[in-house]
């Protein structure tokens, strides 16, 4: 049987991720379940990734699992120049499953190719984050009840931002149109766009965001970062044209919902967290639900509610 | 009588109307370095279709459909006719292959194949009429034009 890693969100179907979704709830109502009792996971992080990592050793811990591994490459022998081959070989040999953070792009999959166990990738490079994408879909269901035919606003850095991307692959199973809202440095990228019109996802640019996402269902806001700018000053101002204020939110929606994948810097200004809009801190919470049920599925150990 | 300007083949391969800046590229993707048989090169000759365009002879050498797609990567409007008793047999039509393995690098330099021991692979897409590779790792697409050969 083939063993079932997830890489990249866009190897689930429509089916599959709603029925990670479905399992999130439970374990939303029911965190602790003692389904990974024996289990042994491992956490191989190349690059530190301090909340990625807790959040999925939170969710093992809550099954019962155990975890062994490392969270910075710098206390792995990879230091000592060890292939990424050798390293999965090794571990795949103690461990029940993999999961896996890594600075470089398509090391997740790499990795599927040649582990004996499941990897679950956390983050390759500026590639894929899938477990950021399921979690940010259970927070959009949550919130609105509902994934069909949702008015979604993707502010920030669309350009090299994966989880926007990644968002957008994911949500084409469910009728969405978008609006994204960027700087021309920021612009979401040619190949996108065509995904949308090929999928008949109606989509808008603009590049101011004040009024333009009165209409929305989710405000979704990515961080600019100062490193993407060549002129400084550009930043600068930019910086200022996309820091989300309480004021803004006066002639929204009231089902809008305000989500961020963290860490905020200034897009985001705090007087929005009182708002009962503002979604972003638990939206990081039900990661730990969506994980539960990511490690639950690829180990083919769904507790039964 | 038009006067060939390389010497007539008897038996073996012709690949014509390689644009003459590619010329080595196609001599690389086949490995023709290490190929022992007698093979004639002429380069910067006039074509009617590619402007200055090279052309390769390899005598008693008959590449596969596989082998002759690779050329495909690389210069497209390449012609490839097999001769034998100095008759052309057969032109052989080219087409992209649907997956290139090891032979092409990936431009991504983040890209886990530029930096560990792992072959490269990437699926041939072709979206809106345009053709291009897209890295089984990375998930970069790299255009046609931008192919560099590892």
């Amino acid at each position: 049987m083939k063993i079932r890693s997830l890489v990249s969100i866009t190897d689930y179907n429509k089916e599959e991720i709603l029925e990670i979704l479905n399992l999130a709830a439970d374990f939303e109502a029911n965190p602790n379940r003692k389904t990974l009792d024996g289990k042994v996971i491992a956490t191989l992080f190349f690059e530190p990734s301090t909340r990625t990592r807790l959040s999925f050793e939170t969710a093992v811990n809550r099954l019962g699992g155990r975890i062994i591994g490392f969270s910075d490459s710098m206390t792995s022998s990879s230091v000592k120049g060890e292939t990424l081959h050798d390293t999965i070989k090794m571990v795949g040999s103690y461990a029940d499953a993999i999961v896996m953070r890594h600075p470089l792009e398509g090391a997740a999959r790499y990795a599927s190719e040649i582990s004996p166990v499941p990897i679950i990738n956390a983050g390759d490079g500026a590639n894929q984050h899938p477990s950021q994408t399921l979690l940010d879909l259970y927070s959009i269901l949550k919130t609105q009840g509902t994934l069909e035919n949702l008015k979604i606003c993707l502010v920030g850095d669309l350009k090299y931002g994966r989880t926007v991307h990644s968002l957008i692959m994911a949500m084409s199973h469910f009728n969405p149109s978008f609006r994204f809202i960027a700087p021309d440095e920021l612009k979401m990228p040619d190949e996108y766009k065509d995904f949308c019109r090929k999928n008949n996802i109606p989509y808008e640019e603009r590049t101011e965001l004040a009024g333009n996402f009165d209409d929305a269902d989710i405000l979704y806001i990515t961080r600019v970062q100062k490193e993407r700018f060549l002129d400084l000053i550009e930043f600068e101002r930019v910086k200022n044209v996309y820091t989300l204020k309480k004021s803004m939110l006066e002639h929204t929606k009231p089902n809008l919902k305000i989500l961020h994948p963290l860490p905020r810097v200034n897009e985001i200004a705090q007087d929005v967290d009182e708002s009962p809009k503002a979604y972003y801190f638990q939206q990081a919470q039900n990661g730990l639900y969506v994980r539960q049920a990511i490690v639950s599925k690829v180990l083919m150990n769904v507790p039964i509610f | 009588m038009k006067r060939l300007q390389v010497a007539a083949l008897r038996n073996g391969t012709v690949i014509d109307h390689i644009p003459a800046n590619k010329l080595f590229k196609v001599f690389a993707i086949l490995d023709l370095s290490n190929c022992t048989e007698t093979i004639t090169v002429g380069n910067n000759l006039n074509s009617q279709t590619v402007g200055k365009k090279g052309i390769i002879k390899i005598s008693d050498r008959f590449f596969s459909q596989e082998e002759a797609n690779k050329i495909s990567l690389i210069a497209p409007k390449a012609k490839i006719n097999i001769i034998k008793e100095y008759e052309v047999v057969e032109k052989r039509l080219l087409s992209l292959p649907d997956e290139v393995r090891e032979i092409v690098q990936c431009v991504n330099p983040a890209c886990i194949t530029n930096h560990q021991p792992v072959k490269t692979f990437f699926n041939v897409v072709t979206e809106n009429d345009e053709t291009h590779l897209r890295c089984h790792y990375c998930e970069r697409d790299v255009k046609l034009e931008e192919v560099k050969l590892k």
